[in-house]
């Protein structure tokens, strides 16, 4: 899928808004969806709200669609408080899950539903649909039922169908869960490709941390109706707010340690400054990436298999203390550090995230 | 104590760049008969019995009602012979009175059954008390099969001329009177409706929130969804319902017969007396035209449906 100018100049115009989430807070029955969610998204980025099932990602977003009312809280859109607005009247393109299409319409007609409903002719609405189908690079389908397409072809459809209003704002509910595996990756990155062209300010719920790392500006986590930590993808990763996102994020080790009384943490026999709320000496873990271990040969811990990941290889070891770790060394380095061997753990100089003790 | 946890971006994943959407996928077409023939031999078999019983239940009875139709009587002067003088008389005088009347009380009673059927099953559907859903289905279920003398008698109990309703109400001083083609077409909808709400409960069931959601998302009010989404995607199952429940309507007799008698002209209650020689004798093979008629009437309304119903469903094949 290749947009060119004269394509993407078809929905330019509606540039990208700010968005604004004030105190959401929604629960339904006895489960509380979001309790209390700030969270602001500049014009033309990408947010991608990341979590668990259940912690109100979605919900979040149908609230910006307006297929849910928030018991509390407001929704800004470039400053306007659109809360209480109904979705036929709100301008925001939506991509469901799945399923989503019209039965009964051509895939051209399911472009040109909005502008139908809006009483464009059928010349304009025909043409508008060709420019869309040209952009999401399904020119020759226009004829097709949705049930002649494959999904990744259904999903861009209906991302023409979302674009097609020139809405302020695109909200992505799972677009991509219910594709294989390589359809996937090929429609997230031509989604963010049209995103950037197209400066559409645009919220992705997705519960793939891998999705949202790679597609996005920021990423917003959220943990039980709350917002854990919004920013950029790098930034998540190497300086995790809080334990949930440095867990629910990539691969962690925990590994026991103990705090001081000014700030410093003691683990695998090294004082180092901590982050995170942690009580002055008390037994606590220290969150560590497995990459950013420092593995040597020789040592009392012992190395128990090692599993060879293509640029590196992720070696599980055990520490004399029984504490299981995992640590990702280059492959070249691999030889030297076979299953049995003995080796030494060591940590880099910095900061490190401490947690309450697991177990 | 311990360990890593959570996943890690799966290096299958990573590797799956390049390629992959947008790969057409082939339109499904389904194996024309001639080549599921070829590859199934045996799949007549399995429909024998079917086409066994179809032939007994109804090719035979058809065939005699045809024969019937065309032939004279062994008593009429002259013998059993060819002839089209029954199915011309048929379509004469009070016979073809009644016969209209039949296919315009059917008509109007499948179209409001469709009508009134449609809204109270998405009230069921969409209603929150799962247990006042189930007992409107069941009711539906029981009300569906409930004719015959039984609901006529409830009915002349209730607004019948000495009916209960129609005392209280004074009904018939507002020229109320149940024995009427009205009277009749209110009894009827009394089982076309439930009738209908089980044959579209299941399709009503089968309309996707997310068709809703886009189309609001679309800028679509709830009139301009239903008009431009769920009717069309409901049309098939509509358009099957309207021809149920003409089919109900048309063959019903017993109903009419216990309620009206022949102050209604009805094709079926017109069967009846020329079988049962109420106005003339020797007329049994006129009924025989008569249900000639109804056979024929089916068939043009099914002629009718395929192509609307073929057109209306399009999409699904």
């Amino acid at each position: 899928m290749t947009a060119t100018a004269t394509e993407a100049s078809a929905v330019r115009d509606a540039g990208g808004a700010t968005v604004e989430f004030r105190g959401l807070r929604r629960v339904f029955g006895t489960t509380t969806a979001l309790d209390g969610l700030d969270l602001t998204i500049r014009p033309g980025e990408l947010v991608a709200l990341l979590g668990p099932s259940g912690c109100g990602k979605t919900t979040a977003l149908r609230i910006v669609a307006g297929f849910e009312q928030p018991d509390a809280g407001q929704v800004l859109v470039d400053g306007e408080d659109v809360t209480g607005v109904p979705a036929h009247r709100r301008n925001a393109g939506m991509v469901f899950q799945s399923y989503s299409l019209f039965p009964h319409l051509s895939a051209a007609d399911n472009v040109a539903f909005g502008l139908r409903m809006r009483g464009v002719g059928t010349a304009a609405r025909r043409k508008r649909a060709t420019e869309l189908l040209e952009l999401v690079g399904l020119p020759e389908h226009g004829d097709r039922f949705p049930h002649q397409l494959s999904g990744g072809q259904q999903q861009r459809i209906a991302l023409a169908r979302a674009l097609a209003l020139e809405p302020k704002v695109l909200l992505l509910d799972e677009p991509l869960s219910a594709l294989d595996a390589k359809v996937r990756v090929t429609l997230r990155d031509e989604i963010r490709r049209l995103q950037l062209e197209l400066g559409i300010t645009t919220l992705f719920v997705t519960h793939d941390q891998e999705e949202a790392l790679s597609t996005a500006d920021r990423v917003a986590v959220m943990h039980g109706g709350r917002l854990e930590q919004c920013a950029p993808p790098a930034e998540l990763y190497d300086t995790p707010a809080t334990a949930f996102v440095a867990e629910f994020v990539g691969t962690m080790n925990r590994i026991p340690g103990r705090t001081g009384n000014d700030g410093t943490v003691e683990v695998l026999g090294r004082r180092l400054p901590s982050r995170g709320e942690a009580r002055p000496d008390t037994g606590v873990d220290a969150l560590v990436r497995p990459e950013a271990l420092d593995v040597t040969p020789g040592g009392d811990a012992r190395v128990v298999t090692a599993s060879f990941h293509g640029a590196v290889t992720r070696l599980t070891l055990a520490l004399a203390d029984g504490t299981t770790l995992k640590a990702d060394v280059p492959s070249h380095r691999a030889p030297e550090l076979p299953a049995g061997a003995a080796v030494t753990v060591g940590l880099p100089d910095r900061p490190v995230l401490v947690d309450d003790r697991t177990a | 104590m311990t360990t890593a946890s959570a996943a890690t971006p799966s290096p299958a994943a990573a590797d799956d760049l390049g390629g992959g959407a947008g790969t057409a996928l082939a339109p499904p077409s389904a194996p024309s008969a001639p080549s599921m023939w070829r590859r199934k031999p045996g799949g007549w078999l399995a429909v024998l019995p079917l086409l066994l019983f179809i032939a007994v239940a109804f090719g035979l009875p058809a065939l005699a009602i045809a024969i019937g139709a065309f032939t004279t009587t062994d008593d009429a002067p002259g013998g059993a012979q060819w002839t089209t003088g029954n199915l011309s008389l048929s379509v004469h005088g009070a016979y073809f009175t009644a016969l209209m009347g039949s296919v315009k009380l059917s008509a109007l009673t499948a179209l409001l059954g469709v009508v009134l059927g449609l809204p109270l099953a998405q009230a069921v559907v969409t209603s929150r008390f799962r247990a006042l859903r189930e007992a409107v289905l069941a009711a539906s279920g029981v009300l569906a099969n409930f004719g015959g003398v039984p609901l006529a008698f409830a009915f002349v109990a209730t607004l019948g001329n000495s009916g209960e309703l129609t005392k209280l109400f004074h009904l018939g001083d507002h020229g109320w009177s149940l024995y009427t083609f009205s009277g009749l077409t209110l009894v009827y909808l009394y089982f076309l409706v439930p009738l209908m709400v089980l044959t579209i409960t299941p399709a009503l069931e089968g309309l996707r929130v997310q068709w809703r959601e886009a189309a609001q998302n679309n800028g679509a009010t709830a009139r301009q969804y239903w008009l431009h989404v769920a009717l069309p995607v409901l049309a098939p199952s509509l358009l099957g319902g309207f021809v149920l429940l003409f089919g109900s309507a048309f063959a019903a007799y017993a109903t009419a017969a216990a309620m009206v008698g022949s102050s209604v002209p009805l094709i079926t209650l017109q069967i009846a007396d020329a079988l049962s020689g109420n106005v003339l004798v020797g007329q049994g093979n006129v009924a025989l035209a008569l249900s000639l008629d109804m056979i024929l009437i089916a068939g043009l309304v099914m002629a009718v449906y395929v192509p609307l119903q073929r057109r209306s469903a399009r999409w699904l094949r």
